[in-house]
């Protein structure tokens, strides 16, 4: 039998709040080719099956962050996750968990954003510098610092993972704890006080059980968890070291 | 139907839209800025860039060496005033996205490092490793949240302009996650809704680039200028398009045919040495080496796979180290996707769609012929590209041009009064009416993913890398034919909650229009320039005919009328467009013809 010719069965979580009380599950059959991703077969379902099907995608190379979802249960870029590795079986694909869906395979990030938005992830810079003056030196030891929390693409996967997260909803997670910390500790910023306000809030970074899955999952080895550890840290000597000097005090 | 009241809108949210709202903002807080995006900001398409950006950075280098290879590069058909302005200002916008914190890559001592790239003869492409795009979006996306006057509509769709006593006044949108229109009024509007490559079958672009905004502002008889004029990026992955950037050859990689022969030594790009030398070889540009690949794929040297021909990209000389350093992303793909080591074993790789060189038409600040319209990036052709964009100079066109639309935009919207609300109002109501009225028709038969295919085809088989009067003349009647069928397509998904299918169909329309005027432009433009190559009887450039801007216009009922612009030349005549060897040699000459 030709390469063309087989087919796999992909069983989809579907859910309209228009229409439908709770998600099901439905269940397509999708000729397939060993290179095509688990985005491409639920592409081909939306083409040809039931052009009613709704997930969100883009760039297909993994570095947009659209189209996380759950493959298997395990939270995955569906366009770097291959059908090959499932066949002959039947691959499972829901909305991303802890989300609250929106429709199929969409989920609402919303709360994300907001999380994003507060952690005020731009440069406050540490010592202002005109264009004339031309760019900051910073060696690449100091870019290599912080370079891997800033690879975070927002695919939120981590959330999915995050068993804290899923308990409760306003914990700051993963990916933007990972990015609060990627601009704390550049070289071209002076703005940790600022933003360790908010770590060591109420829904900062001591929720975290230090589970791990969140680093597992990344596609971007941007490693949340090693920034959610540090800034435990950086939150306990913060806390003490408020008793000790006024607020905002130079460093 | 909800209202929204802006001062400057700005449709698309990727790096020239938030250069652009950014821009408004600095210019006058006080400006309410609305900033539309069918995806969140940080999903649109400049995340895929890869390569890097250019600006002027090195001792060695000169703006009028950008401006020679950017004029060069593009075979005359760039405006050379605005190329001035472009090549004098990107260096400073890097080094704005520097100080809003951008990971450039650096040399040890730390100052911003620079790489090699196509066509450009010094070292001025900047770069963050091989993910500069995502970068300079995270940074852009990330900085614009510090500005409270930039309200934005993520994941709302704009289905139309509002132009109202001959100025455009707002634009209609659909929130995606209800369905829901809404009329955002304004005195100034910016499209930065990027380029339309998906229209071709085999490409690097992603889902969402379908040339929204220029289908909008064409139907409002903004021209199209330029469109036949579209990039075949070298060096792609077989059958999805993915992109390996031209920095796999800028820092040292080789392309082969099935012989191992480095083949661009045949095509005038030569001599072929160990390491790249820079506008020869494997650094020539774009246009050329996929041009190269026709004439080896012709001559029976490419490797047949099974996504059709291809050749190799060998990097092993670089060693694993390298790669991983300076090309990490591209190292993932070929892991991944293909399940090669490209430190142990060449990538296959072919020519795809990646970029369009025309668009909107504007003038040097943005302004399109429609008052109170703008446009930045990829969907404008603001004259910096002419017929062959080099690489790593669009993503520096979204910083200086966006800025520029962005302060040009302010400008307009504080020098006329606001629209009569509710005359806005009524039309954007009639505008709902209509796009409704796709998903509520019935008896539709044609389906929207045949629809797309058979397009995507047509434009592959009539407008690819060498072209023919009978190829294109088919692609024109085949869309002109689709544009009839789409009046018959079948929008099964009739809800209002993230209803995707119905905007696909949306989309198709734009791509449609979108498509005709890059076919008909081709159609006419009886010479070879640039990336519009024809092997019947027109191959070559015809200064005397075609040192001109194509401009297509919309008409409402049949295909796009096309006219001629000039061109405007201000220091660098026409000349011989060569390189490797022959390039030296035609640079010499003019040196020497000047003294």
């Amino acid at each position: 039998m030709s390469e063309a010719q087989k087919k796999i069965e992909i069983e989809v979580l579907r859910y309209h709040p228009e229409t439908d009380s709770e998600p099901h599950a439905q269940v397509f059959e999708v000729p397939f080719t060993d290179d095509m991703s688990v985005l491409q077969g639920v592409q081909y379902i939306k083409d040809y099956l039931d052009g009613s099907l709704s997930f969100r995608w883009s760039c297909r190379m993994a570095i947009c962050g659209s189209c996380g979802m759950m493959v298997n249960g395990i939270p995955s870029l569906s366009c770097q996750t291959f059908l090959r590795d499932y066949y002959p079986a039947r691959v499972r694909v829901e909305a991303l968990s802890h989300f609250p869906i929106e429709r199929d395979l969409v989920v609402d990030i919303g709360g994300f954003i907001g999380k994003l938005e507060s952690i005020q992830p731009y440069i406050i810079a540490k010592e202002p510098r005109t264009l004339a003056q031309g760019e900051y030196l910073q060696t690449p030891e100091q870019l290599h610092a912080y370079e891997q929390f800033s690879s975070c693409i927002n695919c939120l996967l981590c959330y999915a993972a995050c068993p804290q997260y899923g308990l409760n909803p306003d914990f700051i997670g993963p990916a933007a704890t990972a990015l609060l910390h990627r601009y704390n500790i550049d070289s071209r910023d002076g703005g940790k006080a600022e933003r360790m306000e908010l770590i060591n809030s109420e829904e900062g970074v001591f929720h975290c059980t230090a589970v791990g899955y969140c680093s597992e999952v990344c596609p971007k080895q941007v490693d949340p968890a090693n920034a959610v550890n540090q800034n435990k840290t950086n939150a306990a000597a913060d806390y003490f070291l408020r008793f000790l000097r006024p607020k905002g005090g130079a460093k | 139907m909800e209202s929204y009241k802006a001062d400057v809108v700005i449709v698309g949210g990727g790096g020239a839209g938030l250069r652009a709202a950014i821009a408004v903002a600095e210019s006058d807080p006080a400006l309410k800025i609305a900033l539309v995006s069918k995806v969140y900001p940080m999903r649109s398409h400049t995340v895929s860039a890869e390569g890097g950006s250019a600006g002027v950075k090195l001792s060695t280098d000169s703006l009028e060496y950008h401006f020679n290879d950017t004029v060069g590069g593009g075979d005359w058909l760039c405006e050379q005033d605005v190329v001035d302005y472009f090549v004098a200002h990107c260096t400073e916008e890097l080094t704005q996205l520097e100080h809003w914190g951008c990971p450039w890559s650096r040399t040890p001592d730390g100052h911003v490092n620079v790489r090699a790239f196509g066509g450009m003869k010094i070292e001025r492409t900047w770069f963050a490793a091989d993910k500069t795009g995502f970068h300079m979006l995270h940074t852009l996306f990330q900085t614009s949240i510090k500005y409270p006057s930039i309200k934005r509509f993520d994941e709302h769709f704009c289905v139309d302009l509002v132009v109202e006593d001959g100025r455009v006044q707002g634009v209609v949108a659909i929130e995606i996650a209800s369905g829901e229109f809404s009329l955002i009024e304004a005195r100034s509007v910016i499209i930065a809704t990027g380029g339309a490559g998906r229209v071709f079958r085999e490409n690097t672009n992603g889902g969402v680039v379908t040339g929204d905004g220029m289908a909008l502002a064409y139907r409002h008889g903004v021209p199209l200028r330029d469109m036949e004029f579209v990039q075949y990026h070298p060096t792609c992955m077989p059958g999805t398009g993915l992109l390996f950037t031209e920095a796999c050859r800028g820092e040292g990689g080789f392309l082969v045919n099935k012989d191992g022969y480095r083949y661009l030594q045949d095509y005038g790009l030569g001599p072929a040495e160990p390491t790249p030398r820079n506008k020869a070889m494997e650094l020539g540009p774009r246009d050329r080496l996929s041009q190269a690949f026709w004439y080896e794929q012709q001559k029976g040297r490419t490797i047949e796979g099974r996504f059709g021909s291809v050749v190799h990209l060998d990097l092993r000389h670089l060693g694993e180290q390298k790669l991983r350093e300076r090309l990490p992303q591209i190292y993932e793909l070929a892991e991944q996707f293909l399940g090669v080591d490209p430190a142990h074993e060449p990538i296959p790789v072919r020519p795809a769609v990646h970029y369009t060189m025309g668009g909107i038409l504007v003038d040097g600040l943005c302004a399109a012929p429609l008052p109170g319209l703008y446009a930045a990036g990829e969907c404008s052709s603001v004259g910096i590209h002419g017929a062959n964009r080099l690489g790593s100079n669009s993503l520096s066109e979204l910083l200086v041009f966006g800025k520029v639309a962005g302060v040009e935009a302010a400008r307009f919207a504080k020098s006329v009064a606001p629209g009569n609300s509710a005359t806005l109002l009524k039309q954007a109501q009639a505008v709902e009416q209509r796009v409704l009225g796709l998903k509520t028709k019935t008896g539709g038969t044609e389906r929207i993913a045949t629809l797309r295919k058979e397009m995507a085809q047509t434009m592959e088989d009539g407008c690819g890398i060498y072209r023919l009067a009978d190829t294109m003349q088919k692609t024109c009647d085949k869309l002109d034919e689709l544009k009839d069928r789409f009046r018959n397509v079948n929008v099964e998904d009739r809800s209002s909650v993230w209803n995707t299918e119905w905007l696909l169909a949306i989309e198709l329309d734009y791509q449609l229009d979108v498509a005709r005027s890059m076919a008909y432009s081709a159609l006419n433009r009886r010479e070879s320039r640039g990336a519009h190559q024809r092997l019947d009887g027109f191959e070559q450039r015809d200064d005397v005919n075609f040192l001109a801007h194509s401009q297509a216009h919309y008409v409402a009922d049949g295909p796009p009328r096309i006219d001629y612009g000039p061109v405007k030349i201000t220091k660098s005549p026409p000349g011989t467009r060569a390189y490797g060897a022959a390039g030296e040699k035609v640079e010499q000459e003019r040196k020497a013809s000047n003294v």
